[in-house]
């Protein structure tokens, strides 16, 4: 946590963005970015309203195809592995939007997290977890994940997306809609996420919000890289906030 | 003074219409209560046997609505060829079953002959099902709602004229291996064919039951028909899952080509458009999309026909069609949902 620069940069990068485009038919909206998140690192995503976070994220999980440029995971390559495929590779999305099945239980909802996994107990055991840090998904267990409220719905989000067991979690948008008690919640149980193992890339509005939890921070604008550097930093440079993150 | 009487006028008119409306259900009810309750003490004898037609016609209509409503669920297309799949099924039944294998009577190695049929026209209809799909629905599954909806009405006339090859242009007879006659209780008869459909229908239905809510693949189809890029996140391959879900629906389709051609024994190859638009019905009548709806409502306008056409006191065959359409118009403007479809409440 603590010198997260200097010493993450000698070690092998969990993931590379290489110079990516990404395209929403012949409009871009991606333009050549790159990117490197290092295992046990918060990395955030900040930027204005179209600027290409979630877009950045859709291209990761491969929602969205990678036009030029390459994703690199763990020394592979992510490029045309298709969109099922990413999440057995050890990358779960939380998309933007909550985008939980309204129709199945909590509970079902949990369990198509774990979709691809076999491990009975393992799966148990990070329901348990997850369990634990939302107690509120534990009372709404059995209710029907579409009547729930804006905040539990993203907890059921979050939580759905950790039971795939991620070593990357790709979270977008997390706070949005949200009470800011609610907020406060969220941006804790990412940093226990994080002291639990999981990597994280954060896609955030909320920046300064953002900026306290992460360690490194990429500042996006028009679908390319504005600057990039510890959170702390960028969080204390009053022009930058000023400018970029409307603080 | 002048406040609380506007507060009071307001809802006093939306009372009235929700009134009227409850009122007219009431009425509607009460003469259909009433006029079932005549027949039965005037005929009860016709009154049973009309119902257990009318049953009998109920599930093959909810087999083939399960296939329009499976598939609306999960790519929300109407898939005009569906019924025809059906038509194409009751005459692989009768080709592999009569033509191929030669039984005709009631025997024990027609029973299991039969068997086989059943199962060889499920999987026949489930890969022309899931055929139809690969070749002509994937491609535009991202193109305008209005391109796959004209493929399907394409796709319905190119498995009819399969028919027309196939079964000739008049309607064809064939030799049933069902016991003929009917069995008695209590005065009432009861034909042995509708037995014959209850044995196959409702273990059918259990195992798609069964298929849906506790397979994986059953799970993989639920989170598909609602949110089909989460689905994706979780490592759902949505194209298998699609083709799974057609595969199913032809199955079904097969089912009930199989119990058309032994109980009513006559195909035709326009058979699929009568029988398709009566299931499509019964599945907007259930609420498009839902499982159980469909069910429903095919055993609903499978009932409602057989009393209209079996029963001493009513519009008779010659308007058949007209009581069904009727009642799926009322329905439409009253519950436009549908019976067990509920309206949206997705939160974006």
């Amino acid at each position: 946590m603590s010198g997260a620069n200097g010493v993450t940069e000698t070690r092998e990068p969990m993931l590379e963005l290489d110079e990516i485009h990404v395209y929403y038919g012949n409009i871009a909206a991606v333009k050549g970015l790159s990117l490197t998140v290092y295992p046990g690192e918060i990395v955030t995503l900040i930027g204005s309203n179209g600027a290409g976070k979630s877009t950045t994220l859709r291209a990761i999980s491969g929602l969205l195809p990678v036009r030029r440029g390459t994703v690199t995971f763990q020394g592979r390559k992510l490029n045309g592995v298709a969109d099922h495929e990413v999440v057995r590779r050890g990358i779960a999305h939380s998309p933007e939007g909550r985008r939980i099945f309204p129709k199945m239980t909590v509970d079902e909802n949990l369990d198509m997290g774990a979709f691809l996994r076999k491990d009975k107990e393992g799966i148990a055991e990070d329901r348990e977890m997850i369990l634990e840090l939302f107690p509120r998904l534990r009372e709404r267990i059995s209710q029907k994940a579409g009547t729930m409220s804006g905040g539990e719905q993203q907890m059921l989000a979050v939580g759905r997306a950790m039971m795939a067991r991620p070593q990357l979690l790709l979270l977008d948008e997390p706070s949005m809609g949200l009470a800011p008690v609610l907020v406060d919640v969220i941006f804790e149980t990412i940093v226990r996420i994080r002291e639990q193992g999981t990597t994280v890339l954060l896609v955030e509005q909320n920046a300064l919000a953002a900026l306290e939890v992460a360690d490194r921070a990429y500042v996006l604008e028009s679908g390319s890289l504005k600057l990039h550097g510890p959170a702390d930093e960028l969080a204390e440079d009053q022009e930058i906030v000023s400018a970029y993150l409307g603080g | 003074m002048a406040a609380t009487a506007t507060s009071v006028v307001v809802p006093a008119t939306i009372d009235r219409k929700a009134v009227f409306q409850r009122y007219a259900t009431y009425a509607i009810l009460f003469g259909v209560v009433v006029w079932l309750g005549v027949n039965l003490i005037h005929a009860p004898a016709q009154f049973f046997s009309a119902g257990a037609e009318g049953l009998n016609n109920g599930m093959l209509y909810a087999l083939i609505a399960l296939g329009y409503t499976l598939v609306y669920g999960i790519i929300e297309l109407i898939n005009f060829a569906h019924g025809d799949l059906f038509m194409l099924g009751a005459l692989f039944s009768g080709f592999l079953l009569t033509t191929v294998m030669g039984q005709t009577t009631s025997t024990l190695l027609g029973w299991v002959l039969l068997l086989v049929t059943l199962v060889a026209t499920m999987a026949f209809c489930g890969g022309v099902n899931v055929t139809l799909e690969f070749v002509a629905y994937r491609r535009l599954r991202r193109a305008p709602k209005l391109a796959p909806l004209i493929t399907a009405v394409g796709m319905s006339f190119i498995l009819q004229f399969i028919g027309l090859k196939w079964n000739g242009s008049t309607p064809q007879q064939w030799p049933t291996i069902l016991p003929e006659g009917s069995f008695g209780f209590g005065g009432f008869e009861v034909d042995y064919s509708l037995l014959a459909v209850v044995a196959v229908t409702v273990p059918v239905l259990l195992l798609l039951k069964w298929v849906v809510t506790s397979t994986r693949q059953g799970k993989a189809m639920r989170a598909v028909a609602q949110d089909q890029d989460a689905a994706r996140l979780m490592g759902v391959n949505v194209n298998r899952t699609i083709s799974f879900t057609f595969l199913i629906g032809g199955a079904l389709a097969g089912t009930a080509g199989v119990m058309y051609q032994q109980v009513v024994g006559t195909t035709a190859y326009n058979l699929g458009y009568q029988m398709g638009l009566i299931a499509f019905t019964s599945a907007v009548l259930g609420g498009i999309g839902n499982i159980s709806g469909a069910v429903l409502g095919g055993l609903l306008i499978g009932v409602i026909q057989g009393f209209n056409d079996g029963l001493p006191y009513g519009f008779h065959q010659k308007w058949s069609q007209t009581v069904v359409f009727t009642i799926l118009i009322l329905l439409m403007v009253f519950k436009p949902e549908g019976l067990l479809g509920r309206p949206t409440t997705e939160k974006v």
